[in-house]
């Protein structure tokens, strides 16, 4: 906290952590009064007389019946949901099982592997995209959910392995041999003892797994094409920008009810993603 | 209850030799310490025992099974780790119960036990905690407690005291006696601290670089010490050492450097005759000294300058200068001595120690 007077309180923290917010929190609130916003007051000039841009006399929820009767909304969000919950369960199984492997037995190269996983995080994946729809056009995966549930992982695995070396790194080697002494095999022990006690890191594994897949946006525009396989950030974009026209009530509409189950995940699991980040484990 | 046979063991990595050929016998029911400073292989000794390492070379049996292929789980061997290793997500009695649960135990029978052992260490009303919320003490009576309802045939203590503090450390320390005297388990602990070893173990085993230097009761490491290492090692204040030169003169030897010249005793004379003419070392316990009265022979006395002076109430530890060698002389509490003062200290002939000066064995008659 800053000492001294309370004009320097103002000054070095409360006015900085304000535009800090407005600059953060701004492109929501534009996002949710766009969403309520008549199409009326929308196309309106910005010299016109009446024009309010920060706010609105009527709102209105016709563009979000509009999504949902004009357009697949429902079954894209459903469609979101199902992949990003497919991949990030197929991913965690996958690093889980290789964070424990890379950071707790020792084989030869474990050291390089585990840096290796690490730089295939890093090929971009617009780069990627084009050898992998090469596969999922052979594997005749193209316009199913499946395109997206396999290809996802190639991205996950790295990052929840990565994660959970680390995590598994910070807990105590002398827990898995106690257990190992108190008559647990690896695996028993690995059940009961080190995967409880790794739970805040699953879930930070998870929660951002889950979010980095339910915002995908170019696997998802190239591998699917019919509107009712789409998922919520390619449906929203390919079906309300018709050419040069921006549908914008309905596409912020979209963007906001497509943001709500990232923001419902975030803070139901707050507490333990902050303790998974800080990863402390006391003996 | 069993034997624990350690036969020639060794622990090789990559590019480090831990334990260079350790055997040791350990009887049942005895209670066994390796002592010795970090690096010196005591906690690999015990790891390999336990089987959370393999072992190189050589053979360790509990009983009179060979155990170097069996895994941790089917040696009947309990473990108390430094840092307690309680498993933070359960309560103190799942933690003292999970040993018992994964051997197939019957619900009834874990109760029981896990309320006995919790009777033993006076840890009844803490059953339904989590470690977390235990002080240091209550969790090093829960990691025991975890090692004494599995009945175990073999108890291993890696350095368990040392996460206490020293209060709590030598209480810890009497109650860990007291239940190995009650339970009367073969027990093998490894400690860095000498104190620790003494009071403990019916038996210590001193290690350096992978090697054990002695092996032996508490009272002959520190009255017989095999060479200069346990000499210095075993005993708080430590021993004192001067590096000196025999020489004969006439039918006895002297010991000499340029600070002093004193008698060797009668008892090590013929061993010591082999090194007339070689450096030796001379090793005196701070006990052994004592302010000289003037009724000693002058050749079991030599002169000293004081440097500091501590009170102990019970006694006074004189840290001195003898030529090159400094030394710690504990005397009388009456004793009033200034720093700088020269004084002389006289020793007591029978608790002399000779040390060869190259391979650093005692030379003993």
């Amino acid at each position: 906290m800053i000492e001294g007077a309370i004009w320097r309180r103002w000054v070095f923290f409360y006015i900085p952590l304000a535009l800090f917010l407005i600059f953060l929190l701004f492109p929501f609130y534009w996002m949710l009064i766009t969403t309520f916003r008549p199409d009326g007051e929308l196309y309106r000039p910005w010299r016109a007389a009446n024009y309010t841009p920060f706010w609105t006399w009527n709102p209105t929820l016709d563009h979000i019946k509009y999504l949902f009767r004009e357009t697949m909304f429902a079954t894209w969000l459903w469609n979101t949901m199902f992949i990003a919950m497919a991949s990030t369960i197929i991913s965690l199984i996958c690093g889980v099982l290789a964070g424990y492997a890379l950071a707790r037995l020792n084989f030869p190269f474990a050291g390089s592997l585990g840096t290796g996983i690490f730089i295939t995080y890093l090929v971009p994946q617009t780069l990627l995209f084009i050898p992998l729809s090469e596969i999922i056009r052979n594997y005749k995966l193209g316009d199913t959910p499946w395109s997206l549930i396999l290809t996802y992982p190639t991205f996950l695995i790295p990052f929840c392995t990565w994660l959970m070396m680390g995590y598994f790194k910070a807990v105590p080697k002398e827990l898995e041999e106690c257990a190992r002494i108190d008559g647990a095999s690896r695996w028993q022990a690995m059940l009961y003892i080190i995967i409880p006690v790794a739970i805040p890191g699953i879930l930070s594994a998870g929660i951002f797994a889950f979010t980095l897949s339910w915002n995908e946006f170019i696997y998802a525009l190239v591998f699917l094409s019919s509107p009712e396989q789409k998922t919520v950030p390619v449906g929203v974009v390919s079906e309300l920008i018709r050419g040069d026209v921006f549908f914008w009530g309905p596409l912020m509409a979209g963007a906001l009810l497509g943001s709500i189950p990232v923001a419902i995940a975030y803070s139901f699991f707050v507490e333990h993603y902050v303790s998974g980040l800080t990863g402390s484990v006391k003996g | 209850m069993a034997t624990v046979s350690i036969r020639g063991v060794h622990k090789r990595y990559d590019d480090f030799h831990a334990v260079k050929g350790v055997s040791l016998e350990i009887k049942d029911k005895e209670f066994v310490v390796l002592v010795g400073p970090s690096g010196c292989g005591k906690t690999t000794t015990l790891r390999m025992v336990a089987g959370l390492e393999t072992i190189t070379e050589g053979n360790i049996l509990i009983g009179d099974t060979v155990v170097n292929e069996l895994p941790p789980m089917d040696r009947d061997i309990a473990m108390v780790f430094q840092n307690y290793a309680l498993y933070p997500h359960m309560s103190v009695y799942d933690n003292m119960a999970f040993g018992l649960k994964m051997r197939k135990f019957d619900k009834a029978e874990i109760k029981r036990r896990v309320a006995e052992a919790a009777d033993i260490l006076g840890i009844k009303d803490h059953l339904h905690r989590k470690p977390r919320q235990l002080s240091g003490g209550q969790r090093q009576r829960v990691a025991l407690g975890r090692a004494i309802v599995r009945n175990p045939q073999v108890f291993l203590f890696d350095e368990p005291l040392s996460n206490l503090d020293a209060k709590l450390r030598v209480q810890m320390r009497v109650e860990l006696k007291k239940l190995h005297q009650r339970l009367g388990t073969t027990a093998v602990y490894v400690t860095h601290d000498q104190v620790e070893a003494m009071t403990l173990g019916d038996r210590v085993v001193v290690m350096k670089d992978g090697l054990i230097q002695q092996v032996g009761e508490p009272l002959e490491l520190y009255n017989n010490p095999a060479n200069k290492y346990v000499g210095g090692f075993i005993g708080s204040p430590a021993m004192n050492f001067a590096d000196v030169t025999i020489a004969q003169n006439g039918s006895g030897l002297m010991a000499s450097n340029s600070a002093m010249n004193i008698a060797v005793p009668e008892h090590l004379a013929a061993p010591l005759g082999a090194h007339v003419g070689k450096p030796a070392t001379f090793g005196i316990r701070p006990e052994d000294l004592r302010l000289s009265d003037g009724s000693e022979p002058a050749h079991q006395t030599f002169e000293a300058v004081v440097e500091v002076a501590e009170q102990l109430g019970s006694e006074i530890l004189l840290d001195v200068s003898c030529g090159p060698s400094s030394m710690v002389a504990s005397v009388d509490p009456t004793v009033r001595v200034k720093p700088g003062e020269k004084i002389r200290l006289a020793f007591n002939p029978k608790r002399a120690h000779f040390f060869d000066g190259k391979t650093e064995m005692a030379v003993r008659g």
